[in-house]
């Protein structure tokens, strides 16, 4: 069963949370950020364009031309596979483990498994990040010498930045998953 | 408790017939490894289990069964199929089956001595067994000294398969007792170019060992070691690159088989690296000698050199005259600059002494390029330190000169305030002076003090030169360290075969019905390129600099001569 929410990112854009429950341990949240406008495309295109054709009304060399458009290529190839990501997602699957997948605006998806051992838990932190006050979700993982300490913090959502009433959501959800392996016997 | 089965997808097709692998009990899990078909007697097969475990040390035993009825569902299959678990008794008893072409399979597990009786869930997951068989996986760094209790639970998996290999080397056409289904079946797969390599690679190492020791013989020889040559082999970044190849090749044609996945990748980089270093050293002495390029490079290479030391000269008169605006004192400068313009005299007519051999010479050491590219960039160093030779004892000059001067200055100062310094304690101390040494010495501090731009200046410049030549010398180096320490094999490895180095794995979730298991799909997350460089870089033996920014400039201030690159091999002083 699948569900889609909208909500609001901390910078005021419009990001959407589908969540997908696959079955009782199993549950996939995805946030989907806005996609690439057709708007800001053309405006850095033409930009791009209008100095380099300036640049060539001075200098006469037309190698300034075929210079630009291949930087805005190369730049926007750039950009689609390494820098705008489309939707990033939490896989949740009890006894195994958490993933964590970015999916960029060229296909490309670059995914990290934790397991299930490693994890401590999944809490909302604050940063004070200039003026501002952020809310970011995390997962804590275990540090395997000391039982109570943490050992690493791995942010999530990073790139789509959610506010808190969207981390809340997620934060449920995962806790739901969680708590059952504590309640879970333990195999004899 | 949730139960974890893995499932290798090849044997989704497979006829009915129990399942044989190994039961995980700490994480509730169950890595399924093959298919066993009917008939079978069951002793035969606990035998062969029996075998499969004392030779890979693995615990493979029957799991449960599994049912792929092509018609309807059977009863008489279903019970038989209990009935087995029966004769071969594991908990929990495991029964998967499949109807038809229908992706949705329904799991049960039978317990016979469990306590509490609930229906616990099942994972179902798909993974591709010849991937799994041959990935290597890579624990983070951190991670990487713990013991084997504190194995992830993926490495146990991955460990489980590559461990099994042996059970996968029967196919459908073998003639035993046992039928088998698993990635080999339908026939193992074997490559007669890699069979022909590796009875070929015996001797052809044996053929190595023999010549290698005869070429460390000669160079680990007396002859050698006299001084003035044993100084001039530590002076050249050739002989350095070589040695560091030759111990390379000791490497690669070692009789000893590889201990661990590191080991092997090793040897294999080395190969590789070395195979292409000298590839690319072949193909750029074709393209020196092609067109006779070398004489042609021999022939603009006195008059390149002329034209530095014109421009020296040039530079010099420059400075004995007032540069930038400057006013010097006339007889000092006068002095350096006919000293320094006698030394490029001089320069030049060895120069032009070494001229009609000059082609000969760099005929022959341009053959010594099919060694490799990076023993033609060390030969190119080592010709530039030596056409700059002249800078580089102007250099030494300069900075002596100023040494001596700042040196007689502090001391001179100390004596103008009227104090010393005591070499017993390491420290300054007051001192009383006769008159005529006050007198003496005070006049000596203000002749140094009024000669110091001038001396300074000289300095300067030829610290300049010098280091514009460091700097040309340590880009090459740092090309050379780049192309000795780069992994070449492991990187086409990523590029190709991506699932044989894994950084984790990365789960999909597959279609779902209500009531049956959860299906996911387990593939191979391969390590990302900046990691296969980092995790397999060959060490070298590298350049790097000796001090840091601070002393560098304490040092240039103070006059004290300056060798910014140091050796990894190098005693420290």
């Amino acid at each position: 069963m699948a569900e889609e929410r909208r909500f609001r990112s901390a910078s005021g854009a419009r990001i959407a949370l589908r969540r997908r429950q696959h079955s009782a341990s199993c549950r996939e949240l995805a946030v989907r950020g806005p996609r690439l406008q057709l708007r800001s495309l053309s405006a850095a295109t033409s930009a791009v364009w209008l100095a380099a054709y300036g640049l060539f009304a001075l200098s006469e060399n037309s190698m300034v031309l075929s210079a630009a458009i291949f930087i805005t290529l190369i730049g926007l190839i750039i950009y689609l596979h390494f820098v705008k990501i489309d939707q990033e997602s939490l896989l949740v699957i009890g006894s195994l483990g958490i993933q964590v997948t970015s999916s960029y605006a060229s296909g490309k998806e670059s995914t990290t498994f934790i397991e299930m051992g490693q994890v401590k838990d999944v809490v909302i932190n604050e940063a004070i990040h200039m003026q501002k006050v952020i809310y970011y979700l995390c997962i804590l993982l275990q540090d395997p010498e000391d039982p109570q300490g943490v050992s690493e913090v791995v942010p999530l959502f990073q790139s789509s930045k959610p506010r808190l009433d969207c981390l809340i959501e997620v934060y449920k959800s995962c806790q739901e998953i969680l708590e059952q392996r504590k309640t879970a016997p333990q195999s004899s | 408790m949730v139960l974890k089965v893995f499932f290798p997808s090849c044997c989704s097709s497979a006829d009915s017939g129990i399942l044989i692998g190994r039961w995980i009990s700490e994480q509730n899990s169950a890595v399924i490894l093959a298919v066993v078909h009917f008939p079978f007697i069951p002793v035969q097969v606990k035998q062969y289990l029996g075998e499969v475990q004392r030779v890979t040390k693995v615990s493979v035993s029957v799991l449960g069964s599994w049912s792929n009825s092509k018609q309807e569902k059977e009863e008489s299959l279903s019970e038989f199929l209990e009935d087995l678990g029966t004769i071969f008794c594991h908990e929990p008893w495991i029964q998967i089956s499949k109807e038809g072409d229908s992706k949705f399979w329904s799991c049960s597990t039978l317990q016979k001595h469990s306590k509490n009786p609930q229906e616990e869930e099942i994972i179902l997951v798909y993974y591709d067994q010849r991937k799994v068989m041959l990935s290597h996986l890579h624990p983070p760094l951190d991670t990487a000294g713990q013991g084997a209790e504190d194995a992830s639970k993926l490495s146990a998996i991955f460990d489980t398969v590559a461990r099994s290999r042996v059970l996968f080397m029967t196919d459908r056409y073998d003639e035993g007792p046992i039928k088998l289904t698993h990635w080999q079946s339908d026939g193992v797969e074997a490559s007669i170019i890699v069979e022909l390599m590796k009875q070929a690679s015996v001797p052809a190492c044996m053929l190595l060992t023999f010549l290698l020791s005869l070429v460390s013989g000669i160079c680990r020889s007396r002859v050698l070691k006299f001084w003035p040559l044993s100084f001039l082999w530590s002076k050249l970044s050739t002989c350095e690159q070589l040695g560091h190849r030759l111990q390379h090749l000791q490497v690669i044609s070692s009789n000893k088989k590889a201990q661990n996945q590191n080991q092997l990748m090793r040897k294999a980089n080395i190969f590789v690296s070395l195979l292409i270093d000298v590839a690319l050293g072949i193909l750029l002495m074709s393209w020196l000698y092609r067109k006779n390029r070398i004489g042609h490079l021999a022939d603009t290479l006195i008059p390149v050199a002329d034209h530095v030391a014109e421009e020296l000269q040039d530079l010099l008169q420059w400075l004995m005259g007032a540069p930038a605006g400057l006013k010097m004192n006339r007889a000092l400068d006068q002095v350096l600059g006919r000293f320094f313009l006698y030394h490029i005299h001089l320069w030049i007519s060895y120069i032009h002494l070494l001229s009609p051999f000059i082609e000969m010479i760099l005929w022959y050491v341009g053959l010594s390029a099919c060694l490799g590219l990076t023993v033609a960039l060390c030969i190119l160093s080592d010709i530039i330190a030596l056409l700059t030779f002249h800078i580089y004892c102007f250099y030494v000059y300069g900075a002596r000169l100023y040494c001596l001067k700042i040196y007689g200055l502090s001391s001179l100062w100390r004596l103008f305030r009227g104090k010393k310094w005591n070499v017993l304690r390491q420290r300054v101390d007051s001192c009383s002076y006769d008159l005529d040494q006050l007198f003496i010495g005070t006049l000596l501090f203000t002749i140094l003090l009024f000669l110091l731009p001038t001396t300074a200046l000289y300095y300067l410049v030829f610290t300049l030169l010098r280091l514009l030549v460091v700097i040309v010398q340590g880009l090459i180096h740092l090309l050379v360290d780049l192309i000795d320490s780069l992994p070449l094999y492991s990187l086409i490895l990523r590029l190709c075969r991506s699932y044989r180095l894994a950084a984790g794995v990365k789960f999909r979730v597959l279609e779902q019905q209500d009531g049956k298991p959860l299906r996911l799909l387990m593939q191979i997350n391969p390590l990302s390129y900046g990691g296969v460089v980092q995790t397999y870089r060959l060490p070298t033996y590298s350049f790097y600099p000796r001090d840091s920014w601070a002393s560098l400039c304490k040092k240039l201030f103070l006059g004290e001569l300056i060798y910014p690159w140091k050796h990894k091999g190098e005693k420290q002083n």
